[in-house]
Formats: structure tokens, sequence, C-alpha cells
């Protein structure tokens, strides 16, 4: 695509409006459509491109930044730890740490960074040139890293929240809450919560509408089953919490008494919407990490995943039953018999899909011809590590044990297996697995098998102490505790094996950084998978696809890996994609697809900027949505329909 | 590892060997043989070291569920090996979509056999679950004394009631009560969320603003078991723990008719001068002390500060020169803490602790 060729394909717009790609040759095809799809060059094209690649990379950096800031805090947290009546950190900044460490994780990494691969994947594996909406997809991002900035700015200038990643009242409301620390925490978790509710929508429009001709319900890819089922867990749990973190900020800005027991209100009602939102958190970051394993451990299994229709009636169930059991956070809080009954078999029962999945990935295995690379040890790894978090998670369903461990070292064990070993393992294989078809280059086998040992053995030297640390009777959330309680030296270990994770991860980064200049080129398909993203080029060109596949298969290049069939008769010269039913994914309609625009980020920042300002006073909220609009007015501005042109 | 902590103090009346609580766990669990040489044997405040029917009733529920899930952890474990290692025919020209179909059939067979043994076991799991809870909610009404603690930012206040208003008790951090008798503890809190527990006892149970609740505890040897706040509750929510005594009936009288008692007037020259610094330089406005004009109630009730075994919710022995140090300066102890540091000369300081360690 030279220079030459671009100015070319603009001359040939004038002259043929409404081109389509039928019977045109190969070189021509990509020429028009690289000029249509185009990302402006320089700062300019970064910041107006709805490219939903180069997002969704943007996406995954971003996350993984602040995946180091939540890991450095933790690392801070552990030095404090390491022996008894330690004074290297105060309260005050112990505070600010753990929950920094907390909701960087849950808001600021694992949920955007599970939604970054969905907007990179989901496209490619479903055979099409973007998300449904390009612009709303940027937009989210920006929303995205404004309230992540923010939060972690607030915590330089030493007004990071200090509440916890669940900010309970009164301790986060109007009375108790310190300075504006509770507000910017409530702010975040507005920036973040609308930008998930995006890409959430994002991914719904575009698995139901945007499929390869002939890749019917039964046809999606696993991981596309997930994503598309936590997208409606994200649709469903946020507002849940929007709702909430409004009436804190109401009750702290404008002094509303939602959670004021003195004045009618009630702090348990906080909980109850929290964790309302807050159980399917958990369930928003595992699915689509189990959407990661249901993609690489076939390919490095050299078979098909066993028990497909299983499997996506799993992740069906898993969404449903994520709902049913927010209580089991609240056991202590005290509930009538009939009710703890209830939410300990509704917890208990979550067990039954996530062990239905387990069952066929390791059916697969068993009939297939495993192989051992980098991210299959990854995917070995969560199999190891989250069996032993689910265990843990029935253990604690049950309200007479969770009296005993809830609120202890043990749930931090418990919560560290689901959420490291069930989610992080699986994204490290993804990102091994993935990584030659975002950059064309592989990244380094010799370096991937040391990152995978020594995160696997640290996590695991780490965590599983805590439980007995938990049992032993050492609380969460204490920045330090009495030489007398002989928790000492399991505290001292844990802390050293932290740093054993520390450096895993310290190489995986390196890892990246070293093959991203040396890494072997990788070529289309390196891993000979199966799935439709291996089918075009790594990295893959703007619009993704020269020609858009018809798929006759559910592993489209196992089944004709020489070559497959394409669609003809789509606009060349201007951006467009095929929408079709939502059941078979029948061809229905071209529909034109957003070109860049710099008002999704103008947006973004008249948005932003009324967030922020309303933490200081409810008049930002007035006045900002003077900008808000001609910011949604610009972006909405009607252009006229390619079609309309014709 | 751990040193070994004696978990009891032992009762003055009766003779008994100070327990060297060996860790005696029960044979039937050797498969946790390795958690044993991390457990050490730490008893402090521990869920692993009940003596009481609650606490011991969950760590029977606790060493269920570990037998069963390290059970099923190992099983699949074995097969994931199994699948992993196992022999396989060497075909060079096998094609990722040649799939065995008997083998397929017998897969769904042995996975719907894992499921429907996954049902079986939870169902188990849940009816003990659901017999242990109730075999604990039964206690509840059986009480014959009730104590109501009070969560503040951090220390707990602990009133009993008697018959007459001059039988009440306020006290602070520490909780006495007759072994063998179920205690009805009454939760409430006036500030932020806290937690009641005392795990060698009970389960925690949360203390809510604007919403009472209430737990039953009962201690089956006599002894001192520990308790924490277990819900995060601001700066000092590490330290904030509380000492139940449990002891016998005769000792719990003796004691609780100790504490009805008022001050008696100073005593010495230097208690009247510690009695005069603490009457005149702010420490009233906040603290109690009963025969005194002392009536501040924004911290705890001082009437037998010297009785109590440790100061500012277990942060400190109650020895003199920690008394000193912490109001010498309470900040540097408990960063956070609502008591202000309050200048007074050393001569008042020594004379205020020379005082309050004289209300016995």
């Amino acid at each position: 695509m030279s220079g030459v060729a671009g100015t070319s394909a603009k001359h040939e717009q004038e002259v043929l409006k409404g081109v389509r790609d039928t019977g045109l040759d190969e070189a021509r095809l990509r020429a028009f459509l690289a000029h249509a799809w185009r990302t402006p060059k320089g700062l300019y094209g970064w910041l107006v491109t709805v490219d939903h690649k180069l997002i969704g990379r943007r996406y995954i950096v971003t996350a993984f930044l602040f995946l180091i800031l939540a890991g450095l805090s933790a690392l801070a947290m552990r030095f404090q730890l390491a022996r008894p009546e330690a004074g290297y950190i105060g309260p005050d900044l112990y505070n600010q740490l753990f929950t920094m460490h907390g909701t960087t994780m849950m808001f600021l990494f694992a949920v955007p960074v599970m939604e970054a691969f969905a907007i990179y994947l989901v496209p490619l594996m479903i055979g099409t040139r973007n998300v449904a909406f390009p612009r709303l997809n940027a937009f989210s991002y920006w929303v995205y890293l404004f309230g992540g900035l923010m939060i972690w700015i607030a915590f330089a200038f030493e007004t990071g929240a200090d509440a916890g990643w669940f900010s309970y009242v009164p301790l986060a409301g109007p009375e108790y809450g310190i300075g504006k620390r509770p507000d910017f925490w409530a702010q975040m978790v507005t920036y973040t919560e609308v930008s998930a509710l995006a890409v959430a929508v994002e991914i719904i429009a575009t698995v139901f509408k945007q499929r390869a001709p002939g890749m019917s319900l039964d046809r999606i890819p696993l991981y596309v089953w997930s994503v598309l089922v936590t997208a409606f867990v994200i649709l469903f749990a946020m507002p849940a919490v929007m709702v909430s973190s409004t009436m804190l900020i109401l009750d702290r800005l404008v002094g509303t008494k939602f959670f004021d027991p003195a004045a009618g209100g009630d702090a348990l009602l906080w909980q109850h919407l929290f964790w309302f939102f807050g159980h399917p958190e958990v369930y928003i970051i595992f699915i689509p990490a189990t959407g990661f394993v249901s993609a690489i451990l076939p390919t490095f299994a050299r078979r098909p995943v066993f028990g497909y229709l299983g499997i996506v009636l799993s992740l069906v169930a898993i969404g449903f039953l994520s709902f049913g059991l927010w209580v089991h956070h609240m056991f202590a809080t005290g509930l009538p018999q009939l009710g703890e009954s209830f939410f300990t078999a509704s917890s208990m029962m979550i067990a039954i899909p996530s062990g239905i999945q387990i069952f066929c990935w390791i059916a697969t295995i068993w009939g297939g011809r495993p192989s051992f690379a980098t991210p299959m040890l990854f995917v070995l790894g969560f199999i190891f590590t989250f069996v032993i978090g689910g265990l843990t998670g029935v253990m604690v369903a049950s309200v007479p044990l969770d009296l005993q461990v809830h609120d202890t070292y043990f749930v931090v064990a418990h919560f560290h297996y689901v959420l490291v070993g069930g989610a992080v393992f699986p994204l490290l294989g993804a990102v091994y697995y993935w990584f030659p078809k975002i950059t064309g280059r592989m990244l380094s086998e010799r370096l991937g098998r040391w990152n995978f040992w020594l995160v696997f053995l640290g996590f695991n030297l780490t965590f599983f102490p805590m439980h007995i640390l938990g049992l032993q009777g050492m609380p969460r959330r204490v920045y330090t505790y009495p030489p007398a309680s002989g928790w000492g030296e399991m505290n001292l270990f844990i802390s050293l094996s932290s740093l054993v994770v520390f450096a895993g991860f310290a190489l995986f980064f390196l890892n990246i950084l070293l093959s991203l200049r040396n890494g072997r080129i990788a070529g289309d398909n390196p891993w000979q998978a199966s799935t439709l993203e291996w089918a075009t080029a790594s990295p893959p060109p703007s619009y993704d696809f020269s020609r858009l596949p018809v798929v006759n298969h559910r592993e489209p290049l196992w089944a004709e890996p020489d070559m497959l069939l394409v669609v003809e008769g789509l606009r060349v010269d201007a951006r467009e994609v095929l929408a079709g039913t939502v059941a078979d994914a029948v061809p229905q309609l071209r529909v034109p697809s957003a070109d860049n625009s710099i008002w999704p980020l103008l947006s973004a920042i008249a948005v932003g900027g009324a967030f922020l300002g309303s933490i200081f006073t409810p008049w930002a909220v007035v006045w900002g949505a003077i900008p808000v609009s001609i910011g949604f007015i610009c972006w909405f501005w009607p252009k006229g329909e390619p079609e309309d042109e014709e | 590892m751990a040193r070994c902590v004696s978990p009891v103090a032992r009762p003055r009346t009766r003779k008994r060997p100070l327990m060297p609580l060996t860790c005696t766990w029960p044979k039937q669990w050797a498969s946790t043989a390795p958690m044993l040489v991390l457990t050490g044997c730490s008893d402090w405040q521990s869920a692993l070291h009940p003596h009481g029917a609650n606490a011991r009733r969950i760590l029977d529920l606790i060493w269920s569920f570990s037998a069963v899930a390290t059970g099923t952890w190992l099983l699949v474990m074995l097969v994931l090996a199994a699948a992993l290692l196992r022999r396989r025919l060497t075909e060079t020209t096998h094609l990722p979509l040649e799939i065995d179909v008997r083998q397929e059939r017998r897969f769904t067979r042995l996975v719907a056999s894992a499921i429907a043994l996954t049902v079986l076991v939870l169902v188990i799991l849940t009816t003990m679950s659901f017999f242990a809870g109730k075999s604990i909610a039964s206690l509840s009404g059986t009480e014959t004394l009730t104590v109501r603690v009070t969560g503040h930012q951090w220390w707990w206040e602990v009133r009993y009631f008697g018959n007459e208003p001059s039988q009440a008790i306020v006290t602070a951090n520490e909780i006495h009560i007759p072994v063998g008798d179920p205690v009805k503890v009454e939760l409430d809190s006036l500030d932020v969320i806290h937690s009641f527990w005392v795990p060698s006892l009970a389960g925690k149970r949360d203390l809510i603003p604007g919403r009472p609740s209430e737990l039953t505890l009962i201690a089956d040897k006599p002894g001192t078991y520990r308790g924490q706040c277990a819900e995060f509750c601001g700066y000092q929510h590490a330290h904030m723990a509380i000492t139940v005594v449990a002891e016998s009936r005769e000792a719990f009288d003796a004691w609780r008719s100790k504490q009805e008692a008022a001050t008696p007037a100073p005593a010495g020259d230097e208690e009247r001068r510690g009695q005069r610094a603490f009457l005149s330089t702010g420490c009233a406005l906040c603290h109690t002390i009963r025969g005194t004009p002392a009536g501040g109630t924004l911290g705890p009730d001082l009437t037998h500060l010297a009785s109590r075994r440790a100061l500012a919710a277990d942060t400190l022995a109650m020895t003199p020169g920690a008394l000193a140090a912490w109001i010498a300066d309470p900040q540097s102890m408990k960063p956070g803490a609502k008591m202000p540091r309050i200048a007074l000369s050393a001569d008042d300081l020594n004379a205020v602790v020379t005082y309050l360690g004289s209300l016995e």
C-alpha cells in the first residue's frame, strides 16, 4: 500500500464512486480498502482513529500500566507486613494503598483489559471490519483513561481513596470520609462504568449483527460467546454500582441521606447495591478468561474443544447465576436462616457450570495431542490454581464457615486464587497466544517459560499460606499486627514469595519489550489455530480482511485450511460492513461504518470535565451539560449516507 | 515456626497444668500434614483452636469442607495429569478434525457422571452447612446474661445491665463472662461499621449503625480469648482488639461486684494530684470516672482502668510505663486515634499515671 497506490486509489475513488469489490484484483482491492479504512498519520490520527485494533491495543497497554501501579502498591503493602509492628508505612498511606490496589485491579485493570481484548479480537474472530459503534468505542477508551488518570493523580496529591475498593458507608460517607477521597473514588467508578457499558453495547451489537455469513450461533467461537455473555452481565450489573456511587456522591455533596440511618437512610443499602454489582463483577472478569482458555486449549490440544454446547450453556448459566449470590459477601451482617440457606445454595450452585467447563477442557486434552507452548502452560497453571480457588469458594459459601473466615486472609487467598489463577493466568496465556497476531512477532518461548514458572510458583507460595493465616485469625486490611500474634514468620515468607511473582512479571514485560523489536516474524497463523483472526495478516491490515470470509464450520481454518469462501459485493471506496440475522448470520444489509472523528475525544473531555467538576460543586453538572451537549451534537451531526449519494 | 503461646490464663481456683498447647490435631487429618508445618501452633486468636461450642462446630465444618476440597482437587489433578501424559499412538498424519466418535461418547458419559458427582457433593455440603448453622442458631434464646457491646473508632464499649441502675457497669475492650453459660452479646455501632470477632469462641457479626444485632458466646474453659475488629473501620482498624475473659461463676460475680463500685477518694498525695490534673486538663471531657466529676462519654470509661489487661484496645500492655507513654503521646502509639495529646508537665503526667493506676 505504497503512497503511489494510495494516490491512485484516491483518484479512482473520485471516478468510481460506489465501486464494489466484485471482480477487483487483489492489489487494487487492497489499495481501495486501505484508503477507505486508513487512520491519518501522526498525533492527529492517534486522536481521531476509530480502528478497533488501535483502540484495543491502547486499551490493553493502558490496562497493563495500571496493573503495574496496582502491583507496586501490593509490593509496598507486603513490605510493611513483612514483620510485625513494622513502621515503614503508616495507617493513612496503607489504607490508601490497599484501596488503590483493589480499585485499580478491579476497575482499571481486570475489567478494561478483558474488554480491550474483546474489542481487538471480536471483529477479527467473527470476520468483520470494525465493531458496531466505532466512535462509541473510541469514546469509551478516553473516558476510561481519564477516570484512571484522575484517581491516580488524586493519589499522588494524598487524596487517594482510602475506604476500601468497596467504600462502605458510613466510613466513606459525608461524616467519616476523609476530605475528597471518597468523591474521587465514586467518580472514578462512574467513568469506568460508562466506558464498560459502552463496550458492552458495542460487543452485543457486533456479535449479534456483524458475524460473517454462515457463522450461525452454533459456530460462534467460544471466546466470542464468553465476551457476549460478559457484555450482558455488564449491562445488568453496572447500573447498580452507578446508582450507588451516585447516591454516595449525592450524600456527600448535596446532603441527601440515602445511607444515613439517623435520617431514615440505611447503611446496609449500600452493601446490597454494591455487591449486586460486585459479585457479577468477578464473573465479568472470569467469564472472558474462560473464553481465553477455550480458545487456547483446542489449538494446543490439536482438536476441537469437547462439549461446545455444554460450555456455551455453562457460560450463559454462570451469567445468570452470578446475579443470585451477592449476599454471600454480607453473611456477617446477619441474615434470617432461610436467607442463609438460599444464598448458600445459590453460591454453591455456581460450581456446577464452572465444573462443566473444567471437565470439558480436561476431556479435550485427553482426546487431543497436547503440546506445551507458553500459552498452554498458562492454561494448565490456570486449571491447577483456579480449581483451588473454586473449592475455597465452595467453603466460603457456607454461612457458618464464612463467619469464621470472612474478612480474614483466608478470603484474600480465596479471591486471589480465583482472580489471579482464574483470570490473570489465562490473560497472560492470551498475551502469549495473540501477541503474534497483534504485533506480527512471536514472544520468546524461553523467557516465556521462566515467566510462567516464576509467576506460577511465586503466586502459590505467596497466596497459599494466606489460607492458614486467615484461619489463625489474621484479619484483612490491617496495616500491622502485634508480635505476640505469631503471624510474623508466615508474613515474612509471603512477602519474600511476592518478590518471585514480581520477578515473573518483570520478565513478562521484558519479554514484550525485547520481542517487539527482535521477536521471530510470526506469519498469519503461527499456532495453526482454527479461528478466523488467523486467516488475515499479522498484524492485520486496517480493514481486517480484504474480502469478508464465509463460514461453513465451527473451526473454519481447520475445515478449509487452504482456501476460505468469501463475500463479494461490498463497497470499497467507503467504510462498509455486512449485517446479518442474529441466529443464522444470513447477510441482510451492507451497513456504513463510522469514519474517524475527533468528537469522541472532545465529548469524552467534556463528560470527564463534568464528572470531575461535580466532585467539587453540584453546579458542574449544570454547566458541564453545555459542552457535553455540544460534543454529542457534533459527534452525531448527519453527514449524508453514502447510500443516499448513489 | 510460631511460638507456642498458652491459650488460657489459669483459673485461680483450680489447679491445672499450664496448657502446653501441644498441637493436637485429629488423626484423620493426617493428609493435611504439610499444612501443619506451616500452621505452627499459634493460638493467639485462632479459629483452629476453638474453646466454645460455636467455634468448635464451625471448625468441624472447616475440616470436613477442607477434606472434600482436597480430595476433589487431587482427583481433578490426577485426571488432568493422566490426560496430559497418557501414551498416544504416534501417527504423523493426525488432523485436528479427525475425531473418534466412540471416544466422544465415552467423554459425554464421563463428563455427565462427573457433573452428577459434583451436584451430589454440593448437596451434601449444603446440608452439612445448614445443620451446623441450625445448631449454632439454637443457642440463641438460652442466654443467662446480656452484654451490650458498642463499636467506636477504635475501641469497644462494654455495658452490663443489672436489675437496678446502680448495678450497671460500663467498661471497655474487655468482656467478662461466666464459663459454660451462654451469653448474649448485643451489638451496635455509633459511628462506622465494625465487626465483632473472637475466633476461638464464635464466628463474627457486624456492628452496623442503625441495625442492632446480637451474637451468642459460650466458653467451655476458663481463659482469656482475644478478638479483633474484622470490618475495616478506618485508620486504626488494626488496633481494635477485645479480650473475652471467661471465668468461674464466683470469680465472675466477684469481678462484677467490684466493677459496680464507684472509685473511692484518692488515697495519697500523688493520687490526689493526679486526680486534680485529670479533672483540670481536659481528660474529663471525654472520659468518665464514676465517683468523680469526670463524666465524658467520647472515650472509654476509666472507672476501673487498672483492673483491665490492656490499654487502647490491646495496643499496649497495662503497665505504668505504657500508660505514661500512651498519655504522653497517643498519636505516636496509635496514629489517627481520637485521643489528643495533652500537654502535661512531667510531674503531672506521673501523678495522673499513679492515679489511674490506682483505679482497680
